[in-house]
């Protein structure tokens, strides 16, 4: 009796040990951002509930951009089109929700997520039945994505609806729970854990850490790769969504966020060789950026060398992390 | 088997997908004069030397840039820090016009400042194994804030882009030919050389066709990617001195809309992404055939936004068309 509990004990402790071996980089990325939370509360003691406030609602774009890549990314692709994707998505939203009424905004957040979900498709559709690499197809859609986002505006502008932009400004109950926040984990919880504890998420996984292996294995690989980048496409769309509503309108140039998203996720711990890594080291990721950002504002310091900083950040954690690979694998 | 195929082996599928693999040069060569005729035929008469000579001008600094990524590219990488490096080198150029050294210390600063930043992307990527498509994403943060930084240094001495530049980067001999070619033939000529008839050259190939074959034949595959990351470097720099004296602007941001198009002039051109396959004239003529199509679908009268989808769109049948023919099934 006694014994089964000191196994069942030690299992516990050896599964701990073995998943915070799994996740010690998003584990090392949390403590670097405790850190960072700690030096910004010690270098502007008036940081507060403000603070927490605008960086959740400055990191939710972001943020779903980071998830959206790293569900391709995971599945041995890369998307340079989600930016595009964003910013399509984001002024169908605003434009066809401006000036109508509340309920017709359901419709139209439904229609956009749909949206989304076909763009990502059209990626994945092209990237399987093309065989071309997926960063040249990726590549060339973001043009095509951007150049829709300029037909249906022109011009920033459009509107949001109310109950939209209530559901990420603000905050939720306690002062210190930003909306922004909540939002996040709601649509990463209900989209994407169901999926990965799917035979979906499996094959994803599969497919990305070794095509071979998982097509020998019986996993269908184009379909997969498919449905993956129609993922991303949702994810994007939400973005997108999260653009509108924390803006109130509808941008058809695409933001840095591409660019941002790739390195978000490296930095996040996603394997750009794919299948290996999650979407929560990516979020923490791209927190810990906008805090960077945030605490060279308070440091008064040039913010052109918040740019340098990001580059020496990005490569710096990359080259860590890869001699660190190297070293293991010797070792 | 059958007579047929015996006696005109040129008939047959096989055939033609062998020429395609192995000259993709002619396929692209065709596609280019489609595309011109096709101009012609939108816009009857505007197909005439001079008219050749402002096509020629608009592609050079995209053919150099798509030559950075036509290196890289070989050896399976992507530079994608060209854009910040060639906005810089243009930038920093104009900015040095009234110092005492005047241009030509300019130029040396600049291309001193691409070379470091190449370098510190070759020992990246070829010590410290970082993924290139990150490395280079990385450094062109870094040069783009040292740029901004440089900026804000320099904003009282005033800039503006020399007068030799812009006659290197715009003006032609004769309305015909652009004077810009007295630096890409060089370069032309220096990379067709040096990836057909040099050691390197083929080492940058064995690289990328398979790293593990290269190493265990005595490649040293990081020296070979330091050399290439500065060589790419320069290459942007000399492409943003150009660009600058074409457009006779300075800015951090110039070279930005380039980038992309450099990787699609390099793809059309039958360099694979993946490495050990490609070379520098079909990115040249790739580099042609975006910059006509850009000038069709302005000719048409199509607004911006369908430019955009169609360029878009085309890069992707192109692509989708080379991997049909080139890879076996």
């Amino acid at each position: 009796m006694n014994g089964i509990a000191v196994a069942s004990r030690q299992r516990t402790l050896g599964a701990a040990v073995a998943s915070s071996r799994r996740n010690a980089w998003t584990l090392g990325l949390i403590g670097f951002l405790v850190l960072l939370l700690v030096f910004t509360k010690v270098m502007q003691p008036r940081y507060g509930v403000a603070g927490v406030q605008n960086l959740a609602i400055s990191v939710l774009p972001l943020a779903l951009a980071a998830v959206a890549q790293a569900v391709v990314v995971i599945a041995g692709g890369i998307d340079l089109s989600i930016g595009s994707m964003m910013a399509l998505t984001s002024v169908v939203a605003a434009t066809m929700m401006m000036g109508q009424s509340e309920e017709f905004g359901v419709a139209v957040v439904l229609g956009v997520l749909l949206l989304g979900l076909v763009l990502g498709a059209v990626n994945g559709g092209l990237v399987v039945v093309s065989r071309v690499p997926d960063i040249v197809v990726t590549l060339a859609m973001s043009f095509v994505w951007a150049g829709c986002a300029l037909l249906v505006r022109a011009a920033p502008g459009g509107g949001a609806a109310q109950w939209l932009k209530a559901l990420v400004l603000g905050s939720l109950g306690n002062e210190w729970i930003p909306k922004a926040a909540v939002a996040l984990v709601v649509m990463v919880g209900l989209i994407w854990i169901p999926v990965v504890r799917s035979r979906l998420g499996l094959s994803i996984y599969a497919i990305g850490s070794n095509r071979l292996a998982a097509f020998r294995s019986g996993v269908p690989v184009g379909r997969t790769k498919f449905f993956a980048y129609a993922l991303t496409g949702l994810y994007a769309a939400l973005g997108g969504l999260a653009l509108t509503a924390s803006t109130g309108i509808g941008t058809p140039v695409p933001g840095p966020y591409t660019l941002m998203s790739v390195a978000a996720v490296v930095l996040g711990g996603v394997s750009l060789a794919g299948g290996r890594g999650g979407v929560f080291g990516p979020i923490v990721a791209v927190i810990v950026l906008q805090m960077i950002r945030t605490d060279m504002t308070f440091l008064s310091i040039d913010s052109n060398l918040a740019y340098v900083a990001q580059g020496v950040i990005l490569i710096g954690v990359v080259m860590f992390g890869s001699l660190f690979e190297l070293r293991r694998a010797r070792a | 088997m059958s007579a047929a195929a015996r006696t005109s082996p040129w008939l047959t599928a096989a055939t033609w997908r062998n020429l395609f693999r192995d000259r993709p040069l002619i396929p692209l060569i065709g596609l280019l004069g489609v595309l011109v005729v096709v101009i012609q035929f939108a816009d009857p008469g505007i197909v005439t030397p001079s008219w050749a000579g402002v096509i020629m001008r608009a592609a050079v600094p995209l053919a150099i840039l798509g030559g950075c990524q036509t290196l890289a590219m070989l050896t399976g990488g992507i530079d994608l820090s060209v854009s910040a490096v060639a906005s810089m080198a243009g930038f920093v150029t104009a900015t040095l016009v009234h110092s005492p050294g005047g241009v030509p210390q300019g130029i040396a600063v600049a291309l001193a400042a691409a070379a470091l930043a190449g370098l510190v992307s070759g020992i990246g990527v070829g010590v410290f194994r970082v993924h290139p498509l990150i490395m280079t994403l990385g450094m062109s943060f870094v040069v783009l804030g040292f740029a901004n930084v440089w900026q804000l240094r320099m904003i009282q001495t005033g800039a503006g882009v020399p007068e030799s530049l812009r006659w290197l980067g715009a003006s032609t001999l004769f309305d015909v030919v652009p004077y810009s070619l007295l630096v890409f033939v060089p370069v032309t000529f220096l990379i067709v050389l040096g990836l057909r008839r040099t050691g390197y050259g083929r080492l940058l190939y064995a690289v990328g066709d398979n790293p593990i074959a290269a190493r265990l034949s005595g490649a040293r595959a990081w020296q070979i990617l330091v050399v290439l990351y500065v060589i790419s470097a320069l290459l942007a720099a000399v492409a943003g001195l150009i660009i600058s004296g074409f457009t006779n602007t300075a800015s951090v941001s110039l070279a930005d809309p380039y980038l992309l198009p450099s990787v699609a002039a390099a793809v059309i051109g039958g360099t694979s992404i993946m490495g050990g396959r490609g070379g520098y004239g079909g990115t040249i003529v790739g580099a042609l055939i975006l910059t006509v199509l850009t000038a069709l679908l302005t000719v048409l009268g199509l607004p911006e936004p369908t430019r955009q989808i169609l360029f878009g769109a085309i890069i992707v049948a192109v692509a989708a068309a080379y991997t049909r023919v080139t890879v076996e099934s």
